[in-house]
């Protein structure tokens, strides 16, 4: 069991009024809060060992370096990667998406299908549109299932849908709208049946819950570190070995070359060849930090903690009247999406505001799944280790406080 | 509540959310433009019948938050039959309330969005339906959005 008044006292932004009222954050799907201890390892590096890393022969540049390439193998134990070499660093799960996907836009052709599904973030959506066109190729979706997608992903359509034409399958493993938790090994096991490479995106989940790439049997898995405790700016975008080894670089320059001439270049291999240019050194200690500290609270406690108050909020707000909750009743992620029927989401927030409650509202970057569900925008409370179930009566009062003024 | 907040939802507001005026879409409409939101989702529809440089008629359609279809109901209250030049002026006198709080000289229900200021987060909520409008008299086929704006 996750103590969260114990946890509370590692995160200094915690302690804090929002106008006139205790910081109620609710906003963790967006980015989550740092604790002190990733505060403290970014100025540490600052202070004791800022210099590039790879190419010095000084002693603070090997000391970048160590650090730079421990929270690389951090990362792997983090995911259980089979190699170090799998885990490459990127801004978020956005760029770590985009690599993928560039390099498919290069190499489908008509008649190859891109298959993803109708919960996805715009980040594991668009990426993917660019490659079918790029390369002439179709994308498809996965329905799914319910008038408030409580139904999850129709698992029966995917018989037809997952053919030897499918070349990616990309698929969200925690929806960030809906809470949905995704059978993520299954789905990699029917697309490695057909030969189609996976790609998870995993920003909701890698610092929710034990995650293992191995026992999942996917190709890539895209996530960010600031939803993680991590710092703001850095990502990993991991790959299956033998993948990586024959995926061109995304970017070129410095860091990635093994021998440049006038005419031309030769790469290095996985990970060196998608980090060229300065990586966000800082950023990758700063996110290694984070796995420990992730580590040290257990992530199956985490994953029993977020979801317990998930389906507690979810009960909650069940009575408030004409409440419509989004996603699964049962078993969900630790986030709650819902909407009023003549209530905006972006009043409820400031309301929300109003009473030190930070939520998110809007269409939480699934503009084709909010309009399928007949929707504009709808408002959101994600939790995470420090929240507490005190927060969740807090939320409620104030809903009931906004919809007493705008609804009577 | 607070004072911000009372200021921010004036009764004007809530009114005009509640009941929207000139709602819907214009069958005799010769000039429409929509605009978007799209770091919240909002929409707005504006149509137009103009005769001459007048707006004989106009109506907008849309979803959002409280605050944008407020302003975009009373703006259509606001706007019937005034000329293009009227309704520039206007809503420049408007962007100064939104943006300042500073009131008008005149007395005008628009005075009721001063309270925005302080939420400037919300200032793209009150002006998007101005600048449909204010794209559908300017003949503007491409839609408003208000990430090109600079207010």
């Amino acid at each position: 069991m996750l103590d969260p008044q114990k946890i509370r006292a590692d995160f200094p932004i915690l302690h804090q009024l929002v106008n006139g009222k205790p910081l109620v954050y609710l906003d963790n799907g967006a980015t989550s809060q740092k604790p002190r201890a990733v505060i403290d390892a970014l100025v540490h590096y600052y202070e004791r060992d800022n210099s590039n890393v790879h190419r010095g022969l000084h002693a603070l540049s090997m000391r970048a370096t160590d650090a730079y390439e421990g929270a690389r193998a951090r990362i792997a134990t983090f995911l259980h990667a089979a190699d170090p070499a799998e885990i490459i660093f990127t801004r978020g799960t956005t760029e770590s998406i985009n690599i993928v996907a560039r390099s498919f836009g290069t190499r489908l052709k008509p008649g190859d299908v891109i298959l993803t599904t109708e919960m996805e973030h715009h980040s594991n959506l668009v990426p993917w549109q660019q490659a079918a066109k790029a390369g002439g190729a179709t994308l498809r979706y996965v329905p799914v299932l319910g008038a408030n997608a409580e139904g999850g992903l129709d698992l029966a359509a995917l018989d037809q849908l997952l053919t030897p034409q499918v070349k990616v399958f990309a698929f969200t493993h925690i929806s960030n709208t809906l809470g949905t938790i995704n059978p993520v090994a299954e789905l990699c096991r029917r697309a490695r049946a057909v030969g189609a490479i996976t790609v998870i995106d995993a920003a909701q989940s890698v610092g929710h819950a034990p995650l293992d790439v191995q026992a999942l049997g996917c190709d890539y898995l895209a996530f960010s570190g600031h939803k993680m405790c991590g710092p703001t700016g850095i990502g990993v975008l991991y790959g299956r070995r033998a993948l990586l080894e024959k995926l061109a670089p995304d970017e070129t320059g410095g860091g990635m070359v093994v021998n440049v001439t006038y005419e031309g270049a030769t790469w290095k291999p996985a990970p060196e060849r998608f980090e060229a240019g300065t990586p966000n050194i800082a950023g990758a200690i700063g996110l290694g930090v984070a796995c420990d500290y992730l580590d040290a609270l257990g992530r199956a406690a985490i994953e029993r903690h977020d979801h317990a108050l998930a389906r507690l909020a979810y009960e909650k707000l069940s009575v408030l009247p004409g409440i419509r909750l989004l996603g699964p009743a049962g078993e969900r992620g630790g986030l709650v999406s819902f909407a009023f029927p003549d209530l905006h989401a972006h009043d409820v927030v400031t309301f929300a505001d109003e009473d030190g409650i930070a939520l998110r509202g809007g269409h939480h970057c699934n503009q084709p799944l909010m309009r399928k569900l007949g929707l504009t925008s709808t408002t959101r409370a994600s939790f995470y280790v420090y929240n507490t179930a005190e927060e969740i009566d807090v939320l409620v009062a104030s809903l009931r406080r906004t919809l007493k003024f705008f609804v009577g | 509540m607070s004072a911000d907040l009372t200021e921010l939802y004036q009764q004007v507001i809530l009114d005009h959310n509640r009941r929207p005026r000139n709602r819907g879409k214009l069958p005799a409409a010769n000039r429409v433009a929509h605009g978007d939101n799209p770091s919240c989702g909002d929409q707005c529809s504006v149509y137009l019948r103009l005769d001459g440089d007048r707006i004989a008629e106009i109506s907008f359609d849309g979803s959002g938050c409280a605050i944008s279809q407020a302003s975009a109901s009373l703006m259509t209250t606001q706007l019937k039959g005034k000329t293009s030049a009227e309704a520039q002026s206007l809503y420049d006198q408007f962007h100064e309330i939104v943006t300042t709080g500073k009131e008008p000289e005149e007395i005008s229900d628009i005075a009721a969005f001063a309270g925005v200021h302080t939420f400037p987060a919300r200032i793209k909520c009150a002006t998007l339906g101005w600048h449909a409008a204010l794209n559908a008299l300017k003949g503007d086929a491409a839609p408003a959005t208000t990430e090109s704006h600079t207010d």
